[in-house]
C-alpha cells in the first residue's frame, strides 16, 4: 500500500507544519554521514593498524544491513555523483540541514567496526571512525554533532573509547547496534552504561545487526525488506533485556535512544511487557516499576521511519499512547529513504507537539547539546564528569 | 467493568458452547507413548531418549514459571502431570466452562525438534495415534491437530495425508521456532498439502530450533523468554507474507496461537510501508502485506491483550477483524485465559458469538 493520496487540504496542512518546523529550528537526532572506506580511515589509524589494513587488504566494512545500492540506504537524490549514500558535506548541508533550518544534527556513522569479531581490531576501527567523523564532519560544519561508535565486544575497550571521545563536547551519545552477540541488558555491558551515565551521554541503539546471530529467532530471512521489517523486533527484544536485567534500576540516570527503530509497535509492546512483569516480577525483583513507566522515564525514540497507520487519526492515537511529547525526537534519517518530497512530518502528528519533538525533548535527551561546542585543542584527556 | 457485565457474559457464553482452539493434553509419562511406537523407536526412546537442541535432559533451556508450566491446581488427583487425565480435564475445564469443542495442541514431546529426524517423524505419528485413541475417540468434544516433523517437508506431507481423512483432526500443528523462517520454500509442500486437505495450519508459540531466543543472543530470564516466544510470531508471519506463501496458496488458512495479537496492526503498517518502498525485491508479493494477513490469518486470543486503556483493545480487534479472532484458553498452563474473564471490555452478542464460537467453527470447519 502506498501512502494515501493527499487532497489539497492535507497538503496545505503539510506545508504549514513544515513552515512551523523551520521556524522552530529543529534538532535532527538521526542523520548519517557516508560510511568511510578504508582509504579514508588510514590517516586515523596508528602505524600497526595502518599496516594491518593495507597488507591484508581489509576494506568494505560498511554494514550489510544497509547495502549501498539499496533504496533503503539513500533516496535517489541523496546520493553523491558516484552513487554513494549521503554524498558529501555539501549534499548533507543542502538536503538535510538547509530545508529544515536545522539548529543541530546528530551524525551516527554506521560502520562495521561494531561488527568485528576481534575486540582489538573493532576498537581500533571505531577509534579511527570517530576521529574521521570529528575531523571531516564536525570540524567542517559547526551544526553537526556525533555519537561515539564503539564495539561492544569488549566493554573495557569501549569504555576507553567513550572516555577518550567524551573530552570533545561535540560527541553527544554512544552508538550501539540493535542486533548483537549478547542481549544489551547483560552485565557484560554495564561498564559502558556506567561510563555513559557518568559522562551524560545517552546510549543510542541504531537499527542494524552485526550478524553474529541470525537476525530473527526463527533464522535468517531471505530478503532485505524482510531484514529491515524484522529490525523492529530486534529492538523489542533489546528493550526487554534492558528492562529485565535491571539496567535502569542500576543506572537511574541512563537514557536510551532507539534510533531508526520505528515506534508504532511500542504501545502493544508495553502492554505485553507490563502484563509479563505483573505475572513474573518475582523472577526479576529489581524491576521495581512497570515497563511502561521505565520506558517513559528512560527511553526515547526517533521519528523516522514512522511506520504510520493509514489513517492520520490512528497515528495521533499512537502518539497519545506512547506519550510522544516526552518520548519522540525529530529525525530525518538522512540519507535513508523513509519519506518522500518534504513530508518528514507524518500526517497525524499533532502540531502542538512540534516544539517538544523538534527542540525541547532533544535538548533534554542529549544534555551535551546545550554546551558550546569547543573541540579540545590538544591530545584529548578524559574529563571526569564533563560538567556543563 | 461492572460485575453485572461479567455475569451476563458468563450466561451467554455457557449457552453458546465455546470453541477453545488451544488445549494441551499431556502424556501421563514418557512410557505412555511406547504402545504407539515401533520396536526400533521404543528402544530409541528408552535408551537415548528425547534429544533436541536444549542443554538439559529433561528441562527447558530457560526454566518456566511453574512446575510443568501449569496452573498449580491442575494436577490430576489420579497422579500424572497436568493435562494427562481426561476425566479431570472434563471436570475442571470442559464441563464447567461449557466447552463444546476443544482443539488439542500437543507440545511435548516435540517430534519436530528432535535431532534424529526419523525418530522425530515416528514421534509425531505416535502422538497423532495417541490423540485419537486416548482423547478424541473417548471424548467427542475434543478435536486433534496433526503433529508433523515440520523440518522434513516430505515426511510432514505423508503424515498429513495419513491423518487428514479422519474427522478427529481439524488442523495441522507447527511450533513457531522453526530452523528457518517458515515462509521459505523448503516448507511449501506442507502448505500445499494443508491447502489441498482444507486444514488450517495452527502455528503455536514455542519449540526449540537451536537459534538464540533473541536476535542478539540468549536472554537470562523467563520474563524475556516467555515474551520472546510471542515475538517470534512477527518474523514468522513476515516471512510467510514476503516469501509469497499467501500468494502461492490463496486457500491456505493460518492461525497464530498463543502469540497474542496486539502486535499485528503495527506489524501490518510497517510491512506495508517498507514493502511499498522496496517491493521490486519481492515482485511475487503483489498486494500490500496487510491484505494477505487480513485475508488468510486468524489470531487466537490468549494471552489476551491488556491495553492500558480498554478502548484500545477494541481498536486492535477492529484492525484484525472481528471475524478473525478465535478464543483460546491454553488450559492447563499457568497463563491460561478464563473465557469468562479474559476480555476486559464488554462484547455484544454478535461479537461474543463470533469470537467464542463462530469464527473458529468456520476456520476449522467444525459444523
Amino acid at each position: 500500500m502506498t501512502a494515501p493520496e493527499r487532497d489539497a487540504d492535507d497538503s496545505d496542512q503539510a506545508d504549514e507544519s513544515a513552515a512551523r518546523l523551520r521556524a522552530l529550528k529543529p534538532i535532527d537526532c538521526d542523520i548519517h554521514p557516508p560510511t568511510p572506506v578504508m582509504a579514508e580511515l588510514l590517516p586515523y589509524l596508528d602505524d600497526h593498524w595502518h599496516e594491518v589494513m593495507v597488507s591484508r587488504g581489509i576494506d568494505g566494512l560498511g554494514l550489510a544491513s544497509y547495502p549501498p545500492g539499496a533504496a533503503l540506504s539513500a533516496r535517489p537524490e541523496w546520493r553523491g555523483a558516484d552513487g554513494r549514500p549521503g554524498g558529501d558535506l555539501d549534499l548533507l548541508r543542502r538536503e538535510a540541514l538547509a530545508p529544515w533550518n536545522t539548529r543541530l544534527a546528530i551524525c551516527h556513522c554506521l560502520h562495521g567496526a561494531a561488527a568485528m569479531f576481534s575486540e582489538d581490531m573493532g576498537a581500533a576501527l571505531a577509534r579511527a571512525v570517530n576521529d574521521w567523523v570529528a575531523a571531516e564532519w564536525l570540524d567542517r560544519e559547526p551544526l553537526l554533532r556525533a555519537s561515539i561508535l564503539v564495539s561492544p565486544r569488549s566493554a573495557e575497550l569501549a569504555v576507553a573509547e567513550i572516555e577518550r571521545c567524551a573530552a570533545d563536547p561535540r560527541f553527544v551519545a554512544v552508538l550501539l547496534l540493535a542486533g548483537g552477540e549478547m542481549p544489551l541488558g547483560r552485565r557484560a555491558h554495564w561498564p559502558i552504561y556506567a561510563a555513559a551515565a557518568r559522562l551524560r551521554l545517552p546510549i543510542g541503539i541504531h537499527a542494524g545487526s552485526d550478524f553474529h546471530n541470525p537476525i530473527t529467532n526463527v533464522g535468517w530471512p531471505s530478503y532485505l525488506v524482510e531484514d529491515y521489517v524484522d529490525q523492529a523486533v530486534i529492538f523489542q527484544h533489546q528493550l526487554l533485556s534492558l528492562i529485565g536485567e535491571g539496567v535502569f534500576t542500576k543506572f537511574p540516570d541512563l537514557r536510551v535512544v532507539l534510533i531508526e527503530s520505528g515506534f508504532t509497535w511500542l504501545p502493544a509492546f508495553l502492554w505485553r511487557a507490563t502484563k509479563e512483569w505483573r505475572a513474573l516480577r518475582s523472577e526479576v525483583p529489581w524491576v521495581d516499576r512497570s515497563p511502561a513507566e521505565i520506558v517513559r522515564e528512560h527511553v526515547r525514540v526517533t521519528l523516522q521511519p514512522t511506520d504510520a497507520p493509514p489513517a492520520p487519526e490512528d497515528l495521533a492515537r499512537v502518539m497519545e499512547q506512547i506519550g510522544a511529547e516526552r518520548l519522540l525526537l525529530f529525525s530525518t534519517d538522512f540519507p535513508h529513504w523513509q519519506w518522500d518530497g518534504g513530508a518528514v512530518l507524518p500526517a497525524g502528528l499533532p502540531a502542538r507537539l512540534l516544539p517538544r519533538i523538534a527542540v525541547e525533548t532533544p535538548l533534554e535527551t542529549f544534555p551535551r547539546l546545550r554546551h558550546p561546542a569547543v573541540p579540545p585543542r590538544a591530545p584529548a584527556i578524559p574529563i571526569e564528569g564533563f560538567a556543563p | 467493568m461492572s460485575e453485572q457485565v461479567l455475569e451476563r457474559a458468563r450466561e451467554s457464553e455457557t449457552r453458546l458452547g465455546i470453541v477453545d482452539c488451544d488445549i494441551h493434553p499431556m502424556l501421563r509419562s514418557e512410557t505412555a507413548l511406547l504402545p504407539y511406537l515401533s520396536q526400533r523407536w521404543r528402544e530409541e526412546l528408552t535408551t537415548n531418549g528425547l534429544r533436541t537442541r536444549n542443554p538439559f535432559v529433561a528441562s527447558y533451556a530457560v526454566p518456566k514459571a511453574t512446575p510443568a508450566l501449569s496452573r498449580r491446581d491442575s494436577w490430576p488427583p489420579s497422579g500424572g502431570p497436568p493435562g494427562s487425565d481426561l476425566d479431570f480435564m472434563r471436570a475442571q475445564y470442559l464441563d464447567p466452562y461449557g466447552i463444546e469443542t476443544g482443539i488439542l495442541q500437543v507440545l511435548i514431546p516435540s517430534g519436530k525438534d528432535q535431532r534424529n529426524p526419523a525418530f522425530g517423524a515416528a514421534l509425531c505419528a505416535a502422538l497423532n495415534d495417541w490423540q485419537v485413541a486416548e482423547w478424541t475417540a473417548p471424548e467427542p468434544r475434543l478435536k486433534a491437530s496433526i503433529i508433523i516433523p515440520a523440518e522434513d517437508a516430505e515426511a510432514s506431507v505423508a503424515e498429513i495425508a495419513r491423518c487428514a481423512g479422519q474427522r478427529d483432526f481439524v488442523s495441522v500443528f507447527i511450533s513457531a521456532r522453526t530452523t528457518e523462517p517458515l515462509g521459505r520454500k523448503r516448507y511449501w509442500p506442507i502448505f500445499a498439502e494443508a491447502e489441498r486437505q482444507g486444514l488450517p495450519i495452527g502455528i503455536h508459540t514455542g519449540g526449540s530450533n537451536g537459534i538464540a531466543k533473541t536476535p542478539s543472543g540468549w536472554p537470562s530470564f523467563y520474563f524475556e523468554d516467555h515474551f520472546g516466544d510471542a515475538l517470534a510470531m512477527q518474523p514468522l508471519l513476515t516471512s510467510l507474507v514476503l516469501e509469497g506463501v499467501f500468494e502461492a496458496f490463496p486457500g491456505l488458512k493460518v492461525a497464530m496461537i498463543e502469540g497474542g495479537f496486539g502486535w499485528a496492526p503495527s506489524l501490518g503498517w510497517r510491512l506495508d510501508q517498507h514493502w511499498a518502498r522496496m517491493r521490486s525485491e519481492v515482485p511475487h508479493v503483489k498486494h500490500p502485506p496487510s491484505h494477505y494477513i487480513r485475508r488468510q490469518v486468524w489470531f487466537a486470543t490468549q494471552p489476551i491483550e491488556e491495553p492500558a486503556e480498554r478502548r484500545d483493545l477494541r481498536a486492535l480487534i477492529d484492525w484484525i477483524g472481528w471475524d478473525r479472532l478465535v478464543f483460546a484458553s491454553d488450559y492447563p498452563h499457568w497463563d491460561m485465559d478464563d473465557p469468562r474473564l479474559a476480555f476486559k471490555i464488554a462484547l455484544d452478542e454478535a461479537e461474543t458469538r463470533a469470537v467464542f464460537r463462530g469464527n473458529a467453527s468456520a476456520a476449522y470447519r467444525l459444523a
